[in-house]
């Protein structure tokens, strides 16, 4: 106990330690939020729904935060869905026919246009179809006819893939057309802000036949880390980033150094044909080409994360560092304490584990440490190259599929930005911890 | 890596060595040296060959290619249409049975194997399975060839530049040890945690896509200017991003770790009897600081020089550029097995010459290390 409050006091002399504490400190408690809150299960399968889960959300639109900066506000995505009381539904049956009237009033404040409209019908019927005529009424007093059409027990209506609509709003987009300020100047199209007004006018052929509709506005931003190209929330893939690149920056950490470390002291210890063997092996494992090796498993075996992972603390056990450890034991065995160990005939097992491995904990930690960042990292460089886990949102994917899909040329900066930065805090926190330890552990370096 | 017999194991063994001749000595010790340094190819060269060929597993796609491609021509061969169709299979199977052969692929995967390390050994590279050259060439050595200038040309200059730049840097840093500007070295030097490719992503969101100024990436224009200057100045240009992704991965951690290692021997007696001897902070650094450093500066320069080879895959990825990392891994993604093989060969061969030769620099610039004595078994 007083030792770790001797320690929290001296890591406390280093700013960027301690700025890179409360950075992991954040971190951790993020993870935890969205293991809690977002469920692995429920993630899994958001992330890898289609058009059905994300019917609402418009395509690659930016985070809503993005209109602090801008001067005129973009669009933002709202739905009304009649089926949940959200707008006003009125029925009236007489004659064997029933008439139902919905309105949803709505206020658009923005001078941009929305991305997309849709109308998605569902009715309830048991022979006639019901039909509906769609009106919408705008701020500056126009009433524009959309349509009628026969709906069927679901049926989409999709403005902008209306060719007739098209046609009667003189050939430009209904998006545009429909929210247009006419008194503006034609070359720069803007949006009337104000109430509007989308009338649904439905007769329905039998006594319990229904009609709901949902209208949904598509914006041009939407939740606070904006959408992919398959309409996906983005801010899913940064909240399960998050665990999953902890976990495996942590437990590559932890299995290449823990174990190199203990071989090393093997080999140092025993030395002879076991310590050149090691040294062999170590050898051999620089000239072997790496990413071949990771494809080769990527493809044949499983791309998931966690095989990936064995196969990186595998391929790094024998990693350079071996080298380093060897030269600090070498100088551990022939401590005085060591001989004395060995003088009152404690087992080779035991002059390891309890002699030579100890010694070496301070110079391990903060190595361990700062092997983390690069490890995040590592996941988003594999998926980068393609050997990406092909069910779990991460990081890396958010970079891979925005570079991939040219959101960097197509100005949609967020979507790269976004997981960019956050890997970056990640990075950045680790390693400063990592440094301030080593100095704080190494005296050598202390003030340096 | 090459260990070496520094000052402090020496004395032990001093006086058999001297008995010895150094000639006897230093003889015994090269040929130690290079034949674990064969063995080491060897074997790792013996391992690629079986991860390359997925331990024969890619002979097994490659017959059943053939059989298909062969089926489907007799198939469709309008003159053996009219037999039957046990004299069909047999057609096939002899085709089969010949294109095996021709391939080398009716010989055990062990055999065959054995052959691939000859050839490896020997630098006969051969043909690449998928990938071809600009010039149609097929041969793994005009692939590699091809490839290589233009990572030499970012990699080689920027990595060298970034050496020299940084080495001096951290010397005359050291001399002005906790100045404003080494605090911000030591602040920035955890910049080296993100990799190159991932500071090329942010280079080019803002001076490549926000403030449009320089390209996306490629080596040269599109279409390449015909005029000589105009295509090294177009080069030159899809050079900066690049160089500047890698300067930013780079610069403040490498000053930051030779600073501290510059620091260390700085605060030697004989530094200090240097500075009281009123000797110009010039030469302190050159005579007092950096040569007894030399061996260091030296291996990691060599190391250098090898990273360089085989560029960095995702990097060239990232900016579109032409090199041999990107060739590696779309080889890898093909299983292009004899280009996989010519490059770790090459890489290999490099590695051991540079480690055996690395040993006798040593000795040329640090009279303390002395080739063969007892420790530097390795």
């Amino acid at each position: 106990m007083k030792s770790m409050k001797r320690f929290f006091a001296e890591i406390a002399q280093y700013p960027s330690a301690v700025f890179g504490m409360v950075l992991i400190f954040a971190l951790f408690a993020f993870s935890l939020y969205t293991v809690i809150a977002l469920p692995y299960n429920e993630a899994i399968s958001l992330w890898r729904g289609d058009e059905n889960v994300w019917y609402r959300t418009p395509k690659v639109a930016q985070p809503r935060w993005i209109n602090w900066f801008l001067k005129e506000d973009l669009p933002e995505t709202f739905w009304f869905n009649s089926a949940n009381g959200e707008g006003t539904k009125t029925e009236e049956f007489s004659n064997g026919t029933n008439k139902i009237f919905i309105s949803m009033p709505f206020d658009y404040n923005s001078k941009d246009f929305p991305q997309e409209l849709s109308i998605y019908f569902t009715s309830t019927f048991e022979q006639k179809q019901p039909f509906v005529s769609v009106k919408m009424l705008t701020p500056d007093g126009r009433e524009i006819n959309i349509g009628s059409f026969a709906v069927g027990k679901t049926f989409t209506y999709r403005f902008s893939q209306d060719p007739k609509l098209q046609r009667r709003l003189k050939n430009i987009s209904p998006e545009q057309s429909l929210f247009m300020d006419l008194t503006a100047d034609p070359l720069v199209p803007q949006a009337v802000p104000g109430r509007y007004e989308l009338q649904i006018e439905g007769v329905a052929f039998e006594e319990n036949s229904t009609v709901d509709a949902e209208f949904i506005v598509y914006g041009k931003v939407y939740g606070w880390a904006g959408t992919d190209h398959r309409r996906r929330d983005i801010s899913i893939a940064l909240m399960w980033g998050a665990p999953i690149a902890l976990a495996f920056g942590f437990l590559t950490a932890i299995g290449t150094s823990i174990t190199t470390m203990i071989i090393a002291a093997f080999g140092t210890w025993y030395g002879g044909w076991i310590d050149e063997v090691i040294q062999r092996i170590t050898e051999i494992n620089l000239i072997l080409p790496f990413l071949s090796i990771l494809i080769m498993i990527g493809t044949f075996y499983s791309r998931s994360l966690w095989t990936m992972l064995v196969a990186v603390i595998a391929l790094s056990i024998f990693g350079g560092s071996i080298k380093g450890f060897r030269a600090i034991f070498l100088q551990i065995k022939e401590a005085p304490y060591v001989e004395a160990a060995r003088a009152y005939g404690a087992s080779n097992m035991r002059i390891i584990m309890q002699y030579l491995v100890p010694r070496i904990i301070p110079l391990l930690i903060p190595q361990l440490v700062i092997l983390i960042p690069s490890n995040v990292f590592l996941e988003s460089s594999l998926t980068l190259i393609g050997l990406g886990d092909p069910i779990l949102p991460t990081w890396g994917k958010l970079i891979q599929e925005g570079v991939r899909n040219g959101a960097l040329v197509q100005g949609q900066y967020y979507w790269v930005l976004e997981p960019s930065l956050i890997l970056l805090a990640t990075g950045l926190s680790f390693a400063l911890v990592g440094f301030s330890l080593d100095r704080i552990f190494n005296p050598r370096l202390r003030g340096m | 890596m090459a260990e070496t017999a520094l000052d402090s194991q020496a004395p032990l063994s001093l006086k058999r060595k001297f008995s010895e001749s150094a000639f006897a000595r230093v003889g015994k010790y090269m040929a130690v040296r290079l034949v674990t340094m064969a063995f080491t190819v060897l074997v790792g060269l013996y391992l690629t060959i079986l991860i390359a060929n997925m331990g024969g597993y890619v002979d097994e796609i490659r017959r059943g290619d053939i059989r298909e491609q062969v089926t489907t021509q007799v198939r469709n061969d309008a003159t053996l249409k009219f037999l039957s169709g046990d004299q069909r299979a047999k057609i096939i199977e002899s085709r089969v049975q010949n294109e095996e052969k021709r391939l080398g692929l009716n010989r055990p995967f062990a055999v065959r194997s054995l052959a691939f390390l000859r050839d490896a050994v020997t630098l006969n590279l051969g043909f690449a399975e998928f990938l071809n050259a600009d010039n149609g060439s097929r041969s793994v050595k005009v692939i590699v060839l091809e490839r290589l200038p233009s990572t030499l040309l970012l990699f080689g200059t920027t990595d060298i530049i970034l050496f020299f730049a940084t080495l001096f840097a951290a010397l005359s840093l050291s001399r002005h040890y906790g100045s404003w500007i080494d605090k911000v070295i030591v602040a920035l030097s955890p910049m080296s945690a993100a990799p190159s490719w991932f500071y090329g992503i942010f280079v080019i969101v803002i001076f490549a896509a926000y403030l449009q100024v320089l390209p996306f990436g490629g080596m040269v224009d599109v279409p390449p200017p015909d005029n000589k200057v105009e295509y090294a100045l177009s080069m030159l240009k899809h050079m900066i991003l690049p160089s500047l992704a890698l300067a930013l991965n780079q610069v403040a951690f490498s000053i930051y770790g030779s600073r501290t290692f510059f620091l260390i021997y700085s605060s030697e007696d004989y530094v200090e009897m240097a500075k009281a001897k009123g000797l110009t902070s010039r030469d302190i650094e050159r005579k007092y600081i950096l040569r007894p450093t030399l061996p260091t500066n030296i291996t990691s320069f060599a190391f250098l020089l090898i990273g360089v080879w085989g560029g960095a895959p995702i990097f060239e990825g990232v900016f579109n550029w032409p090199g041999l990392g990107r060739t590696t891994l779309i080889a890898a993604g093909l299983f292009d097995t004899p280009v996989i093989i010519g490059t770790t060969v090459i890489f290999a061969y490099l590695l051991a010459i540079t480690v055996f030769l690395l040993d006798f620099v040593y000795a040329l610039v640090d009279p303390r290390v002395k080739i063969g004595s007892e420790s530097s078994n390795s």
